[in-house]
C-alpha cells in the first residue's frame, strides 16, 4: 500500500575514509507503525539516522517524505519539517527549565518578551500528554536523565512532528517508565505518526514493534513483521551466524568452579551510608562472579561506588583480601587492587580526546605512581597488546578514542583495568548499548577473568545475563539488599521473585 | 612538542607559525634593520632580540597558563602575584637590605603560597576557578601595597646583582631569557619523567572519568595552580630587577590577559585537555613581535590594539576546523535539535 509511505530511502549510500558505512541500504516506514531500526554496532543505524537528520550529507540514493524530495542540511532543519529526532544520551540544555527546554527556539511571546505564564502553560500541555505531572518551572538538570528523555519526546511533540525518531530512548529508563514511555509510543502511532525505534533490547522490539528492518556492516539484511520473525531468527539475522556464542558462554560457565579457598577477595559487613544504601553484607571470593540484580535505582551503580570509594561509606567494615580497608576516594581502591568499570561509559569511562592508548595506559599509570612513568614504547606495547587481546577495531592505538564505536569504547575501557590487574572487578552495565556480539565477548571475557582467579561483581539490569554469568546472584531493591541467591536456586523466576514482589517486571530487566 | 596525533590533523601549532613568519616577512621587506643584529660589549642588539626580551614575562606565565588551563581551569590572579612577589623582593632589598637569595626565594615562596591558596579554593572548596583566582586577582594588589607600604618602591642601583636578573647580558643574550629557557626545559622534563601530562591531559578531557581511573585529580589540579603562582612569581621578580622598582600597581598588570592570549593562540584549548607549551612560546613572542612591529612602524597609539586585535583574530579563526571548513565552502550540519 503505497499511500501508506510516510518516508521511504532508496539504495542510500554513505562512504567515510576507512569506515564502514551505507552500502544501498532501503528503508520503508509507514503511517501508523512503530518501525524497530536493529543491528550490531557498526551495522550502520546511526549513520542512516544521521543521513536522514541531515547530520551527514549523503554519497547517493534517494529519500521521499511524503512523496516528495526530502533534503536537509541539519537536524534542527529536519524538526523543522517533521523529522524530529531524540538521542539516546539527551541533548537538552540542563542550566534552564523544563518549559524553557521544552519550547527552546519558540517560546510564546508577548510584547517581544517572553510570556513566562504562558510558556509554562504550554509546557503543562505537552507533558500531559506524555502522561507526567511535573513541575515545569525547575531546571532541567534536577531531573533525572529519564524525565528528561520524557522532555527530548515532550520537544518532538511540540514540534509536531510526523516522524519521530528514537535512538536507544530506553536504556535510562527503568520499568515503569519504559511502560510509560511504551504508551505514548502508542498512542503517537494510533495517531498516525511513523515512529523509528532504534534499540538493542529485543524484548522491547518484541514488546511494541510493529516492523523490523535489520542492518548489518552497512547492509540490508531485511525488513520484516514482527509477529512473523521469532526471536532467535532475529538474534542470528544481527549476528549474522547462528548463536554458538551465546552457547559457548554457557558451556564455559558450567566448567567453570569457582575457587573459594582463602581469604576473600573482598568482604563487606554492615556496610552503608546513609540515603545511598542500607548497610549490607557481601563477600566475593576470588574466582567467583557475583550477579547483581534490581531493577533500575534499587541501588546497584550506589554498592558499586561504595565500594570502589566514590561515595565513602559512614558505617560498617570492608576488608580487601583480608585487610580492613577504608576508602576515601577511587584511588585508594585502586591501590588496594579494586576496579570499576562504570555505567556511563561517556561521562565516567572514556576520555573522548584522548588517544586509545591513553585511554587504556591510564589506571595502570595511577597504579604505578608518580615516579614510574611508563615510557611511549611500554605505552604503545600495552595498548598493541590490548587492542588485540580484546579485538578493539581502531585504525591505531592514537586514534582519539571518541571515533570507535561504542562496544569498541567499552572494550578499551576494560583494556583500562585489566593492564592495572585488579584482583577485583566491578562491571556497571558493561554491556549496555554495545552489540550482540560485543556483548558476548565481553561476558566470555568476564568468566575468563573469574577463571584467572579474579573475583567479580557483575551488575546488569538483563537478567539472562546476569544469570548466564554469574556464580551467585545478590538481589537489590529499593536501595537494600533484599536476598542472595545461590547457584542451586538461581532461576529467573526466583530472581524476579525476590526483585519485585509485585510480580514479574518487564522492560529493561527482561 | 610531539604531537602523535599529527598525522590525521594539522597540529594547531602551524598557524601561530605561519602567522609569526608572515609578520617576519612583512617586517623584513617593510621595516629597515629589523633583522640587523649587533654586537656591542658583547651584547647583541636589535629587534629581533629586543622581541625575545620582551616576550619572557608573558612567555613565563603562559607556560605556568598552559597547564591550568589544560585541566579546564584559568588563573587569572598572575599579574597579582608578579605584583606580591615583586613587591617582596623590594622591601627585602630596601628595608632588610636582604642578601640576593633570600631576594630570589622569599618572593617566590610568596607566589607559591598564592599560588597553594588558589589550588585550596579549587580543589578543597571546589570555586570556579575563574571565581577562584579572580579574588587573588583583586585582592593581590592590595595586600603588594600593604607589603610595600604604599604604591611603589624604587632602589635605583641598589642591588646590581638583582638587577642584572631583569636587565644583564650573559653571553651575549640577556640573562632572562636563560630563565625562561631553563623554565621550559624544566617543565618539560617533569612532564617527561612523570605521568603529569597524562594526568592533566585527562583532567582536561574528562574529569570525572579520570577521577575514577584513580587519577589523583584535586592533587595534580594542586600542583598546576601552585606551578602557575611560581611562574607569575617568577616574572613578577623579572619585571622588578628590570624597572628597579616593586610597583604595586603596574608591575605585571594585564599580563594575565597577554598569558591566557599566548597560549589559546599556541593552540591549546580553553576547554582544557591536549596541551601544547611550545605553541604558548611561540604566541608569547608573536604577540611581542606584533607589539614591536606596530611601534616600530609608528602607528599611532590609538590603533595598536586595533592591529593587534586583528592579527589575533586571524590566527585564532585559522585554528577553528569550523572556520576552515567554511572557508572550503562547505557547511558544517551540527545543530541541537
Amino acid at each position: 500500500m503505497p499511500d501508506d509511505r510516510i518516508l521511504e530511502i532508496k539504495q542510500l549510500r554513505k562512504q567515510f575514509p576507512g569506515v564502514r558505512a551505507l552500502t544501498g541500504v532501503d528503508f520503508t516506514l509507514r503511517k501508523g507503525e512503530i518501525h524497530a531500526l536493529m543491528g550490531e554496532n557498526g551495522a550502520g543505524k546511526s549513520t542512516l539516522i544521521k543521513v536522514l537528520t541531515g547530520v551527514y550529507p549523503r554519497d547517493g540514493g534517494t529519500i521521499l517524505f511524503e512523496g516528495q524530495p526530502f533534503e536537509v542540511g541539519s537536524p534542527h532543519e529536519a524538526q523543522e519539517r517533521g523529522i524530529s529526532t531524540v538521542y539516546q544520551e539527551v541533548n537538552l540544555v540542563p542550566n534552564l527549565s523544563m518549559a524553557e527546554n521544552l519550547l527552546l527556539g519558540r517560546q510564546p511571546t508577548r510584547g517581544g518578551f517572553i510570556d513566562g505564564g504562558e510558556m509554562e502553560r504550554r509546557a503543562d500541555a505537552i507533558m500531559a500528554r506524555l502522561n507526567l505531572d511535573l513541575d515545569v518551572g525547575r531546571l532541567l538538570g534536577d531531573y533525572s536523565i529519564a524525565i528528561q528523555q520524557m522532555v527530548a519526546i515532550g520537544r518532538a511533540l511540540e514540534f509536531e512532528s510526523k516522524i519521530l525518531i528514537l535512538d536507544e530512548p530506553t536504556s535510562s529508563l527503568d520499568v515503569d517508565e519504559v511502560q510509560q514511555l511504551f504508551a505514548v509510543m502508542r498512542q503517537l502511532r494510533d495517531e498516525g505518526h511513523g515512529i523509528i525505534f532504534v534499540t538493542h533490547f529485543l524484548e522491547q522490539v518484541y514488546a511494541v514493534s510493529d516492523r523490523i528492518t535489520v542492518l548489518r556492516n552497512g547492509e540490508l539484511v531485511g525488513e520484516y513483521e514482527t509477529a512473523r520473525l521469532p526471536r532467535v531468527e532475529l538474534v542470528s539475522k544481527l549476528l549474522g551466524k547462528a548463536l554458538q556464542d551465546m552457547e559457548t558462554v554457557r558451556k564455559e560457565k558450567e566448567e567453570t568452579a569457582p575457587v573459594r579457598s582463602g581469604a576473600p577477595a573482598l568482604r563487606a559487613r554492615n556496610l552503608g551510608k546513609d540515603t545511598v544504601l542500607a548497610p549490607f553484607d557481601l563477600d566475593i571470593h576470588p574466582g567467583e562472579v557475583v550477579g547483581l540484580a534490581g531493577l533500575l535505582g534499587s541501588g546497584r551503580t550506589e554498592m558499586a561506588r561504595l565500594l570502589f570509594g566514590i561515595e565513602k561509606a559512614d558505617g560498617g567494615e570492608l576488608s580487601v583480601g583480608g585487610r580492613p580497608v577504608s576508602f576515601a576516594n577511587p584511588l585508594d581502591a585502586l591501590q588496594a587492587g579494586i576496579g570499576l568499570i562504570p555505567e556511563d561509559r561517556k561521562g565516567e569511562g572514556i576520555i573522548e580526546d584522548l588517544s586509545v592508548r591513553e585511554n587504556i595506559v591510564l589506571a595502570l599509570q595511577v597504579k604505578q605512581g608518580w615516579w614510574k612513568t611508563l615510557s611511549p614504547a611500554e605505552q604503545d606495547a600495552l595498548a598493541e597488546k590490548y587492542i588485540r587481546l580484546l579485538g578493539i577495531k581502531t585504525p591505531s592505538a592514537d586514534q582519539a578514542i571518541k571515533n570507535l564505536s561504542g562496544g569498541n569504547q567499552q572494550k578499551a575501557v576494560v583494556a583500562r583495568w585489566l593492564a592495572a590487574q585488579p584482583n577485583l572487578l566491578i562491571l556497571d552495565e558493561p554491556t549496555r548499548g554495545i552489540d550482540v556480539g560485543a556483548k558476548a565477548e565481553i561476558q566470555k571475557l568476564v568468566l575468563a577473568l573469574a577463571e584467572q582467579g579474579m573475583g567479580v561483581l557483575f551488575i546488569s539490569s538483563e537478567l539472562d545475563e546476569v544469570l548466564r554469568c554469574a556464580d551467585r546472584i545478590v538481589v537489590l531493591r529499593d536501595r537494600a539488599k533484599v536476598g542472595e541467591l545461590s547457584a542451586d536456586r538461581m532461576d529467573e523466576q526466583t530472581v524476579m521473585r525476590t526483585i519485585a514482589q509485585t510480580g514479574p517486571a518487564g522492560g529493561a530487566v527482561k | 612538542m610531539s604531537a602523535p596525533a599529527r598525522r590525521w590533523t594539522p597540529s594547531p601549532v602551524v598557524w601561530p607559525v605561519v602567522a609569526l613568519a608572515a609578520l617576519l616577512l612583512y617586517n623584513l621587506l617593510f621595516t629597515p634593520n629589523f633583522f640587523d643584529v649587533d654586537i656591542r660589549d658583547g651584547r647583541l642588539y636589535g629587534s629581533l632580540v629586543d622581541v625575545v626580551k620582551n616576550s619572557v614575562p608573558v612567555m613565563i606565565v603562559a607556560i605556568g597558563m598552559t597547564l591550568v588551563i589544560a585541566t579546564g581551569g584559568i588563573d587569572i590572579s598572575v599579574g597579582a602575584v608578579a605584583a606580591i612577589a615583586g613587591a617582596v623582593a623590594g622591601v627585602l632589598i630596601v628595608t632588610h637590605q636582604a642578601p640576593l637569595w633570600i631576594v630570589l626565594v622569599l618572593p617566590l615562596a610568596a607566589a607559591l603560597v598564592c599560588g597553594a591558596f588558589n589550588a585550596g579554593l579549587v580543589t578543597a572548596l571546589a570555586i570556579q576557578p575563574i571565581i577562584a583566582t579572580l579574588i587573588l586577582m583583586v585582592a593581590g594588589r592590595g595586600v603588594a601595597r600593604l607589603i610595600v607600604g604604599g604604591s611603589a618602591l624604587r632602589f635605583p642601583g641598589k642591588m646590581p646583582s638583582f638587577a642584572y636578573l631583569g636587565s644583564g647580558y650573559f653571553l651575549g643574550l640577556p640573562v632572562r631569557v636563560y630563565v625562561a629557557a631553563g623554565l621550559l626545559v624544566l617543565v618539560l622534563l617533569a612532564l617527561r619523567l612523570t605521568p603529569l601530562r597524562l594526568y592533566i591531559q585527562a583532567i582536561g578531557g574528562n574529569a570525572k572519568a579520570s577521577r575514577y581511573a584513580g587519577v589523583g585529580v584535586q592533587a595534580v589540579k594542586a600542583v598546576v595552580y601552585v606551578f602557575s603562582g611560581l611562574c607569575a612569581g617568577i616574572a613578577g621578580v623579572i619585571l622588578t630587577a628590570n624597572i628597579q622598582g616593586a610597583d604595586a600597581g603596574t608591575v605585571g598588570i594585564n599580563i594575565e590577559l597577554d598569558a591566557i592570549l599566548a597560549v589559546v593562540i599556541g593552540g591549546t584549548s580553553m576547554n582544557g585537555g591536549r596541551f601544547r607549551l611550545g605553541g604558548s612560546v611561540l604566541g608569547a613572542i608573536l604577540i611581542q613581535t606584533m607589539t614591536t612591529t606596530i611601534l616600530t612602524k609608528g602607528v599611532p597609539v590609538q590603533y595598536t590594539q586595533l592591529v593587534k586585535a586583528l592579527v589575533v583574530v586571524a590566527v585564532i579563526l585559522l585554528q577553528s576546523p569550523e572556520f576552515r571548513r567554511q572557508l572550503g565552502g562547505l557547511v558544517p550540519g551540527r545543530a541541537a535539535p
